[in-house]
Parts: structure tokens; sequence; C-alpha cells
């Protein structure tokens, strides 16, 4: 089999004497949505962060295609395309759309000053396609509700064609019709060959949208599964009480 | 796929009045109208005196020094930062530009009182050194994560005594002549030139107003109205023009004319008359406004300041040098106080020890008046030089009606304050 589009080996990362990842190895295939899931504060958002170079880590190694990857803030993980959609929507809430879809990444005329006309346009079309109810496109997006906000978050990993995307609980400020949307999406994606990292609360979703499901407790990872082969009580229990199920891959943290 | 392309495109949306159809910030309207009618206030109480060219001319030599530093200002607040330092900063400059002119070039290097090469030769320091003391503080807060009210409170304190080692604590002066012309009165551009700069700033005007409905026009926004362009492109001309007339109609006297002619060996002719027309160090403010603007709105740098402000933690995300960043606010702002010490000693013709005193507190309140929030990540470069106009003409108002100094003060700081309250309120309404 050709080597997985994403890989964690060993990944750590303590805060003072907390280990809030410790050891955890995981994987990711082209065309694959994996869930990472947890009770609060297991490591999730700390263990997507190091991919994305938001924090850098104490030890592991990422690999991507085969190959050990470099990836020491976010913008070398933009040179891998790994596009990652915030828990916390990382947005300039004083900027609007366009300015905010290409944060980093502006489009310049020749001369090199910012060339926001073109840049309205680009967000027009993609944003036409992702949510045509979305007008505004002058005002700050401090004035966009929640569901239009993750449309400009999941427009600018879409428009910067992700390999890799990361979405951490990408349906937590949205309401049900927004969440339909975000769900299309996420399985539009991976028909196109992207890999998805999927962060979600909701064992549902996860069944629903996920192929596999990594399981994390107090940092250390309790197992992966396929979810059509457990139940969601199953996926609980590794949540809740770190027992991995016959049918999966237990990890370090997994009880007896 | 026809519809989702008009989804693209936006509808052409009715205007719902006159002023929206112009697309005017309201919040520019406010603040000219502010100084309209302080400006209508005054010439009451003065019997006219106040809005003669005159005074308008000294209006705006004097609004000129605080109102290019409070350029800088509008930066370092946006990036959710204040700089105290910037009246010390301010003399520590003016302190090493001074002792230049009149010891390092005449005596140093031999050259002489008045050597044309003085002048650019002091400035250039000058600038230099406010770029560097600013690039400093700026990575002791953006590297080492000092709060900036801290590093430039200790600025405040360090730079304004720096000046007073330079020169040990005396006045310096007289300054180069050329250097003087950056004083207002002792350097104009004369009416001729100030006409042709007229010519050149609606010529420029307008190509940018046409250049921007161009582009627009061809992405297939939304455009306002022609008549609205044009109502637009008079304002602007008519603005301009009014200006330059003003500055014009006030008369160089004619004994200074005739020493102006004696001291080119030529005959003054019989009964000229002259006006003084656009003082220098108000082109350099109008230059610093230009680049300043175009820095905010045009560049990667302006981009990423706002989003900064805006949010830190998503622009860091972005990929954005945050830190070094805010090395680069802070080297402005030391730049822009260099700038404003060529035009504040200048115009006093000497470096004292206490030029720039206070002025840390003016330039704030000029940012914050002219529409800067200190929480950060809004602010305009025209808001700040406006805010700058509105405290001097205040300030200046009083001054001729009489007002007793200490009053004068109680006045501005309440003004400020009042200037904050309207504000807030307005963004609460608007919602923005
Ligand atoms: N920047 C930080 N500094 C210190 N500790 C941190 C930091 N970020 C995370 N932690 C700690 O690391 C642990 C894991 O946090 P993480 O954000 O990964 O949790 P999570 O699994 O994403 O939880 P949630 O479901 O609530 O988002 C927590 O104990 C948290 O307090
Ligand atoms: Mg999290």
């Amino acid at each position: 089999m050709a080597a997985p589009l994403v890989e964690l080996r060993q990944m750590q990362k303590s805060f003072g004497g907390i280990h809030a990842v410790d050891h955890v190895s995981i994987d990711l295939n082209p065309g694959e949505v994996v869930g990472v899931l947890g009770h609060n504060g297991a490591g999730k958002s700390v263990l997507m962060k190091m991919l994305s170079g938001a924090l850098p880590r104490d030890g592991g190694e990422i690999w991507i295609n085969g190959a050990q990857a470099t990836i020491n803030n976010p913008r070398d993980a933009r040179d891998y395309q790994i596009e990652t959609i915030y828990q916390y929507l990382a947005l300039a809430d004083n900027l609007d759309a366009a300015s905010n879809l290409f944060l980093g990444r502006e489009l310049v005329t020749p001369m090199g000053f910012l060339d926001d006309a073109t840049m309205e346009a680009e967000t027009r079309r993609i944003l036409a396609r992702l949510n045509p109810n979305f007008r505004r496109f002058h005002t700050p997006v401090a004035g966009l509700s929640g569901g239009q906000r993750q449309s400009v978050a999941i427009a600018r990993a879409v428009y910067f064609n992700a390999k890799i995307l990361i979405m951490d609980e990408p349906t937590a400020a949205l309401g049900v019709q927004e969440t339909r949307m975000v769900a299309e999406l996420i399985e539009q994606l991976k028909s196109e060959g992207i890999g998805i990292f999927l962060i979600d609360h909701d064992i549902h979703q996860v069944k629903l949208l996920c192929d596999r499901a990594n399981v994390m407790k107090n940092g250390r990872l309790v197992g992966t599964v396929e979810v059509d082969k457990v139940t969601e009580d199953d996926m609980l229990g590794m949540i809740i009480a770190g027992k991995c199920p016959p049918s999966g891959i237990p990890g370090p943290g997994a009880i007896e | 796929m026809t519809d989702t392309s008009s989804a693209a495109t936006a509808q052409p949306v009715k205007p719902r009045n006159f002023f929206a159809a112009l697309e005017i910030d309201t919040r520019l309207l406010g603040m000219v109208g502010a100084f309209i009618l302080i400006c209508v206030i005054f010439s009451l109480l003065t019997d006219g005196r106040f809005m003669t060219p005159r005074n308008i001319f000294n209006l705006t030599i004097q609004t000129a020094s605080v109102a290019i530093m409070a350029t800088g200002m509008v930066f370092v607040i946006v990036t959710r930062h204040i700089d105290l330092s910037v009246g010390s900063l301010l003399a520590t400059c003016s302190a090493v530009m001074a002792m230049i002119q009149t010891v390092v070039t005449p005596d140093w290097l031999g050259l002489g009182l008045n050597h044309p090469a003085t002048a650019p030769i002091a400035i250039i320091a000058g600038i230099i050194t406010g770029l560097a003391i600013g690039a400093f503080q700026g990575w002791l807060i953006g590297y080492l994560t000092i709060p900036a009210f801290i590093v430039t409170l200790g600025g405040y304190l360090v730079w304004r005594n720096v000046a007073w080692y330079l020169t040990t604590g005396q006045t310096i002066g007289p300054l180069d002549k050329n250097f003087q012309l950056f004083g207002g009165i002792n350097g104009t551009l004369g009416q001729t030139w100030s006409w042709i700069f007229a010519a050149f700033a609606i010529v420029g005007a307008l190509y940018v107003q046409f250049n921007a409905r161009r582009t627009k026009v061809k992405h297939e926004f939304p455009v306002k109205p022609v008549w609205a362009e044009v109502v637009i492109g008079a304002i602007i001309a008519a603005a301009i023009i009014g200006f330059v007339a003003i500055l014009n109609a006030y008369e160089i006297p004619t004994a200074r004319l005739q020493r102006i002619y004696a001291a080119r060996g030529e005959v003054m002719p019989d009964g000229l008359v002259a006006g003084y027309g656009i003082p220098i160090s108000v082109l350099l403010l109008i230059l610093v406004a230009i680049v300043m603007t175009i820095v905010a709105q045009r560049t990667r740098l302006g981009r990423y300041i706002f989003a900064t402000g805006g949010n830190p933690e998503a622009s860091q995300l972005a990929g954005i040098n945050t830190r070094f960043l805010t090395v680069k606010v802070f080297a402005i702002m030391g730049a822009l106080c260099a700038l404003s010490a060529i035009v504040a000693s200048s115009r006093q013709t000497f470096h004292s020890n206490d030029i720039g005193t206070l002025d840390e507190l003016r330039v704030i309140a000029a940012a914050v008046i002219g529409g800067t929030a200190l929480s950060g990540g809004l602010g305009t470069i025209y808001g700040a030089i406006l805010g700058a106009l509105i405290m001097q003409s205040l300030q200046s108002g009083m001054a001729m009606v009489g007002v007793d100094a200490p009053f004068q003060n109680i006045v501005v700081g309440t003004v400020l304050v009042v200037a904050v309250l309207i504000d807030i309120i307005y963004r609460r309404r608007t919602g923005d």
C-alpha cells in the first residue's frame, strides 16, 4: 500500500508539567476523513496545532506522502498545502471577507500594491459556490453570523487548494442548516481526494462523516477504530473509560 | 452555472439618499462638521479674525508637527500599543540635528555656516536617529514582550534627558538657513508654485477617483451614479483650490518683501504684492499623509497592521510575523518624530530643551479624536490629521478670544473625552 498522506509519529507536547499530547501516532490517507475525539482537554487541538505549525512540538515526527516534513510555523504547513479551520474562528474581525480570505497571501498588482478588487472578485466567486446566501462583502466580518464567518474560514481552505484539511469543531458555532452545509462540503472535498482530520464532539456526526476515528484521553491515544465496525456506545466507552473495543487498534492510552 | 455567476456579481442597489449615494464616510463628515462649527463659533467671537488668511496660515503651520506624528500614532494604536515617548523622541532628534548643523558640519567637517550640504546631512542623521530609537523600542515590545506602555514611559524619561545631555541643556541656534525653510513662515512655495501644486493635486485626485471607478467596472462591482462621482470630484477640486487661495491670500508684508529683494541684490518693483502660499512644513505633512494612507490601504504592511490589531492570534496563524511588525510600526513612529522635529525646531529657529513637551498627549489625543480606537484595529490617517487640526483650532481660537491658559487646557481635555464618547455612541448605533 502507498504511504499515507499524513503520518504523525510519537507526537509530544507538554505545558509545564502537563503532558497535553503524549506519544500520539495517527495517520490519514487521501480521500479519507479521520475523526479525532476525546473529552475536553484531551489534547486534540494541541495535536492538530502541531501539524498546522501553530505550536512547536517537543518531540515526534511528521511524515507527508512518505517523506519526513519540516513544519515549524504556519507558513511551513501552508507549503505542504495543509489548511486549518480553527475551533475559535481565526478571523480578523475588523477586516472584510476578502481581506480575511487572503490574509498572509494577498494578491498584489505588478507594482506590489494590494489588488483588493481582484481579491474581492475571487472571494465573491468562491463564496457563491460555498454559500450562495453570502452578500456582505464590504462589512467587517465582526458583523457576520457564525455560519457566514465559518464560510469565510472554509473558503480560505478551499481556495488555496488544501490537500490536507484540519477542521477543529467546524460546526460548534453553527445552526442546523449551516451544519448540513459543512457536512456536504466535507463529502465533496473527500471525493476530490483531500484528506481531512475532523475534530468533533458529536459522535453521531462522526459516525456519519468519518471513515476512521482516533480517541484521545489525557493526552494519550486510546485507540483507532473504523467507524463502521463499532457502535456509538463503543466510541463513548473509549472517550469516557478509555476502553478500546476488540475491533480497534489500541494505543498506549488504552486500559485493559 | 449561470445563476451562480449572477450571485457572484452584486445587484446594483438603489442608494437610500443623497449622502448614501456619495458613499462618503459619515465619520469624516462628522469631523469636518465639528471643524466647521469651531471655525464659525470663533469667527463670531473674534469678529471674523479667526477666519483671516493669516490665522488660517498660522493654524496650518501650528498643526503640522503634531499631525505628522499623529499619523504614526494611528499605526501604533491600531496594533494595540501606545507610544508615550514621542515628545521626548522629537527632542532627541531635534538635539541631534541641531548639534550636527551648529557643531559637526561647520567645525568638525569644516563646511562653515549655512553650507548647502548641512541641512541634508542633519535631516538624514535625524531620521536615522528616530528610526533607530523607534526600532529599538519596538524590539523591546515585540521580541522581549515588555508592554509598550512601560517601554515608552521609560523612553519618555530617557530620550528627553538624552536630548539634554547632547546639548548640555543649552538652547542651540540659530539653525541652518536652508533647514529653517521647514519652519513655516520662513519657507513657503509662493503664489505661482502653490497654484501649480494645486493643479497637480487636483489632477492626481481625479485620476485616483477615475481609476477606482474603472477597476470596479472591470470587475462588475456596483459603482456610484455618475452624478455622485462628479459631485465628489467637484468637492475635492473646490477644497484644494479654496485651501491654496486662502494661503495665497496671506500677503507678505512690504518691508519683508523689500528685504527679500535686497538680499538677492534686486530692486523690488513698486506696488508689488505677493502671498506666502503653501508652507513647506504643510507640504511635508501632505506628503506624509499621502504616503501613510497608501501604506495603510494599499500595502501588505498596512493590511497586516490592521489585521494584527483586529486579531493578533489569527494574524500569527495566517503566518504574519507580528513581532517584526511591531518593530516596523515603532520604527515608522520614530522616523515621523524626526520629521516633526525638523518642523518644530526650524519653526522656532533653534533647538530648546523643552521642545516637544506634552506632544505625546497631543498626538495621542489627535489620533483618538480622529476615531482611532484604543482597543485596536480601527483608525484612519485622515482622521488623525483632522483630530490634530480640531485640537489646534480650539487652542488657538481660545487664545484669540482671550481664554485663560488653564481654562484652555480644561476645555481641550474635556473635548477629548466627549469626542471619544460620541464615537462610542456612534459605533453602537451603526454597529461597526
Ligand atoms: N497554550 C497553552 N498553554 C498551556 N496549556 C495549554 C495550552 N493549550 C492547551 N493547553 C492544555 O493542553 C491540554 C489539551 O488542550 P487541548 O486544547 O488540546 O484540548 P482539546 O482536546 O482540544 O479540548 P476541547 O474539546 O475542549 O477543545 C489542556 O489541559 C490545556 O489546558
Ligand atoms: Mg480543542
